[in-house]
């Protein structure tokens, strides 16, 4: 992953910056010379860029041949009574007739289907769980409109029951966890595996990059305008994004400046480090936008400073710029048919998704909700009959990319997950049904060919520890 | 689809309420908790339903329509919720749902306030909305006010049944609405109806008008129809022992007609309130520990209450609409077939968006379902409605045909294609 430094290279990075600070603390009368400067540390290894790193691992698997089902490769392929094999925690292939290995477990799925797990880009599970109390209500800092410097990990409470619904009901296998959109720059995103841990770090997507949430419109402007602050408009909100980033690209040259040429280490910024790693292109713009015409500024403003715009999040508005959006290489992750509940939602429709991929724009579904991630399969489905009513011809298994292969190439991981491509991992629903309708469910979920969910095994269903010794511990959700 | 069309025109034309209409061949689903038929007739005569089912007779003279291919239901009734008070519900100045700063509650009457042309009832109604529970929520007290029964038929006189109930928060809500606590709630709600017995006892004595009286007049007789039993009391509580403490408040009220909405853990209390014989408006997929009055909430919750007996309607929560129940139904026959878990038959699931909300609201002789003498609110669909690839193709309300057409359909035939052309979009309609 770009800009990623193992953990040794930052125990490197730690000592050098302890050599830089020995070398100018004055103890040394001699008058110091150019070419006694601290040495350059080299591009993006002035500071450690991972400092709260993975620790997630596998869970131990056996090798496993699921037959005779339809498969949704994710990438648009389908197979009829086709078969899916996965050993050592990667799928190895899926085609129409595939020999078990000597030991694998073997699944008759017939009259299932099998697909890639779902992928939600946008998710507040952990910062937002349940139960919503104020004292785990930890996904917005709203005291100022520029908080690039939180990480929405840090406020991730891998308790949340959420967590394990989104597996067993939903087949959600890899979620990003964004900070709210109460400010401008809300911070910085993390991407988990969907897999219960005693930490954070032993949930987070190995190697996934961060994003950066950015919100426009009516939150910003409503939150600070209600505390008598800028900006209290959408030229407000603009305004302050333009002089963010306009720190943030002086930031960056100093920064860039030093580890090429070495000399004295500018100050640290915890915010100003996203918002470069931003414009490095090391991490993803993850931006709240409604309404058509502000993306069209937003996408303006991301050319100004030289970033780019990943994915615009609940664009009920996309499918009126999904030209714009192509050109621009932006994608939409956006609700089926949410609308109406503020007035930057008013236009919401719920062809949105079929027009945008009738466009050729890259667009995928996401829920920002911990009951929608539960039946991300069931909004594309509306999605998909919406769009087919309106004459738009989408293939069941191309609007499944809406769900995995979509999200997983916004999120910067579709090389890992996302698709049922030999080598990837072997994130896996199995479905008791056609999973585009109301009636079906996950019977068996997979993580990296770990089965973590079966609905015939009350062993393999997860209960956060919140739940335990609670009443309905366990029971079927 | 061009006999679909034709079916459409034709329902479209038929003049008002005048004609005996047969609508013949499609799957019949009555909404009674019976399973669908195939091959069914449904005649409708004067706005009223005649006849639905197998072995119908089509009346002589009758307008027919032909619903091969299509499924013919009773149309949703839903809630409990906002339809017709509200535009934008971020926008204050358009959302009639919460008064928050006025000095009165109980005696508060949404049925005043319903706007049958706003946009939300447009896309409703071509979602197969046609009757709708409404109510505020509570703001300043225990008590929302009266809550209505609507249509959502294309016509200027959308109350179906005004002050139908009366709605108090009594979990978490009536806690927090009350000052801090439950007692809190209960004291509210004693001192209330006990204001309520003086102001009946003695009206020109009654002290409502002052500024620092604790019940308005007006909130004190809006509560007489309830402890007389003749409106029902709806009361918001999710716990489990909520729910029983609420069900020995007829001790003390014999009259009281009670209805549980929430109920988040009433599978855990089921067969008290089926004792009670208190209906329950429930969340069919609140599966969540959304709060500590939620903790074993589940999906099978409304299963395993309509096991115990209990008449159970689905509340619509969601933000893609109300019509967006018929999916929440569609859900609980899918955890049918979840190993553990308690769901409905197809009959009975449909029947919680139909019929069951509207007995839950004592109205079921009047609609919810394409039994004789009900109301003709009658939607023709694609397909099983429960299903997420299905929608309405015609509605009927009281007989009438409704416009098909929204402000959401209206804005995507504009934007089929995204690029302006030899004018701008604002000239495209």
């Amino acid at each position: 992953m770009a800009g990623r430094v193992s953990r040794g290279l930052v125990a490197a990075v730690a000592g050098a910056v302890a050599l830089s600070a020995c070398a100018t603390d004055g103890k040394d009368d001699k008058p110091k010379s150019a070419s006694a400067k601290a040495p350059a540390p080299g591009r993006n290894k002035g500071y450690a860029h991972d400092p709260f790193p993975s620790t997630y691992h596998a869970y131990p698997g056996v090798p496993t041949l699921v037959r005779n089902v339809t498969v949704y490769d994710g990438e648009g392929g389908r197979i009829e009574r086709g078969a899916v094999l996965f050993a050592g925690g990667k799928v190895v292939a899926v085609g129409q007739t595939l020999e078990a290995p000597a030991g694998a477990t073997v699944i008759d799925g017939t009259g299932k289907w099998v697909t890639p797990g779902i992928i939600d880009i946008h998710s507040h599970l952990g910062d937002y769980p349940s139960p919503q109390v104020e004292a785990l209500s930890d996904g917005n800092e709203a005291t100022d409109p520029v908080t690039a410097d939180v990480w929405a990990e840090h406020s991730v409470w891998p308790q949340d029951p959420g967590f394990g619904r989104a597996l067993a009901n939903g087949g959600v296998t890899t979620l990003q966890i964004l900070p709210g959109s109460a400010n401008l720059f809300g911070g910085r995103s993390v991407v988990l595996k969907n897999v219960y841990a005693r930490t954070m770090q032993g949930m987070k997507f190995p190697g996934a990059g961060y994003g950066l949430k950015m919100a426009c419109g009516e939150n910003p402007k409503r939150v600070y305008g209600g505390k008598n602050r800028k900006p209290s408009t959408r030229m407000g909100n603009v305004a302050v994004d333009r002089a963010t980033w306009a720190k943030a690209v002086a930031y960056k040259r100093k920064w860039d400046k030093y580890e090429d040429s070495g000399g004295d280490a500018p100050d640290r910024d915890i915010a100003m480090d996203t918002l470069r790693g931003v414009l490095a292109g090391e991490i993803r713009v993850q931006n709240h936008c409604y309404r058509a015409d502000e993306m069209a500024v937003v996408m303006d403003m991301a050319k100004e400073f030289g970033y780019k715009v990943t994915a615009f999040h609940h664009a009920v508005e996309a499918y009126k710029i999904g030209d714009l959006l192509k050109q621009n290489d932006t994608c939409a992750a956006v609700w089926a048919d949410w609308y109406g509940f503020k007035m930057e939602s008013y236009d919401g429709i719920g062809e949105n998704l079929a027009l945008l991929q009738k466009e050729g724009a890259c667009a995928m579904i996401h829920s920002d909700d911990e009951n929608g991630i539960q039946r991300l399969n069931q909004e594309v489905a509306k999605a998909l009959a919406s769009g087919r009513r309106a004459g738009i011809a989408i293939t069941d298994e191309a609007a499944w990319e809406w769900l995995s292969f979509n999200p997983a190439k916004a999120l910067g991981i579709a090389d890992r997950t996302g698709s049922l491509k030999p080598g990837k991992m072997a994130d896996v629903v199995l479905w008791n049904g056609n999973p585009l309708s109301v009636y079906s469910r996950p019977e068996k979920v997979w993580v990296d060919g770990a089965l973590l969910y079966d609905a015939n095994d009350p062993k393999r269903r997860p209960v956060s520890d919140f739940e335990l010794g609670q009443p309905g511990e366990g029971d079927v959700k | 689809m061009k006999a679909l069309l034709l079916a459409a025109a034709a329902l479209i034309a038929a003049p008002v309420s005048a004609q005996t209409i047969a609508i013949t061949g499609g799957t019949v689903a009555i909404g009674d908790g019976s399973q669908p038929i195939t091959g069914g007739t449904v005649v409708i005569r004067d706005g009223r339903v005649v006849a639905a089912g197998s072995g119908v007779a089509v009346p002589a003279g009758a307008q027919i329509v032909d619903a091969t291919g299509k499924w013919v239901t009773p149309g949703i009734v839903a809630g409990i919720g906002s339809l017709g008070l509200v535009d934008v519900g971020g926008v204050q100045e358009s959302n009639d749902s919460r008064a928050r700063t006025s000095p009165f509650n109980a005696g508060l009457d949404v049925s005043t306030a319903i706007n049958p042309h706003g946009v939300i009832i447009g896309n409703e109604r071509a979602g197969g909305v046609t009757r709708a529970i409404v109510a505020d929520d509570a703001a300043g007290s225990i008590f929302a006010g009266q809550g209505a029964i609507i249509d959502l038929g294309d016509d200027p006189d959308p109350i179906t049944r005004p002050r139908a109930f009366q709605y108090v928060e009594l979990g978490e809500g009536g806690a927090d609405r009350a000052g801090g606590s439950r007692p809190a709630a209960y004291a509210m709600l004693f001192d209330a109806f006990a204001q309520a017995a003086d102001f009946r006892r003695n009206p020109a004595g009654f002290d409502g008008r002052s500024t620092d009286s604790l019940l308005k007049r007006a909130d004190a007789e809006a509560l007489l129809p309830v402890l007389d039993g003749r409106m029902p009391l709806v009361v918001h509580v999710e716990r489990a022992s909520d729910i029983r403490q609420v069900l020995t408040l007829p001790r003390r009220y014999p009259g009281l007609k009670l209805i549980l909405a929430g109920a988040a853990e009433g599978w855990m209390v089921a067969p008290e309130i089926a004792a009670a014989r208190v209906p329950v408006m429930a969340s069919a997929i609140a599966d969540l520990p959304a709060s500590f009055e939620q903790l074993a909430a589940t999906e099978s919750n409304v299963g395993r209450m309509t096991r115990a007996g209990i008449t159970v309607g689905v509340l619509a929560d969601g933000r893609g609409g109300e019509h967006g129940v018929t999916q929440f139904a569609g859900n609980l026959v899918a955890i049918a077939r979840v190993p553990g878990a308690t769901g409905l038959d197809w009959g009975q699931a449909f029947a919680t968006i139909t019929s069951k909300p509207a007995q839950v609201m004592g109205m079921d002789g009047e609609i919810g379902s394409l039994r004789a003498g009900r109301r003709a609110d009658v939607v023709l669909w694609d397909g099983d409605p429960l299903e997420l690839s299905s929608a309405p193709v015609s509605v009927l309300i009281d007989g009438r045909a409704q416009p098909m057409s929204s402000r959401q359909r209206r804005l995507r035939d504009r934007y089929l294609t995204p690029g302006e052309t030899d004018l701008p979009k604002a000239y495209s309609r």
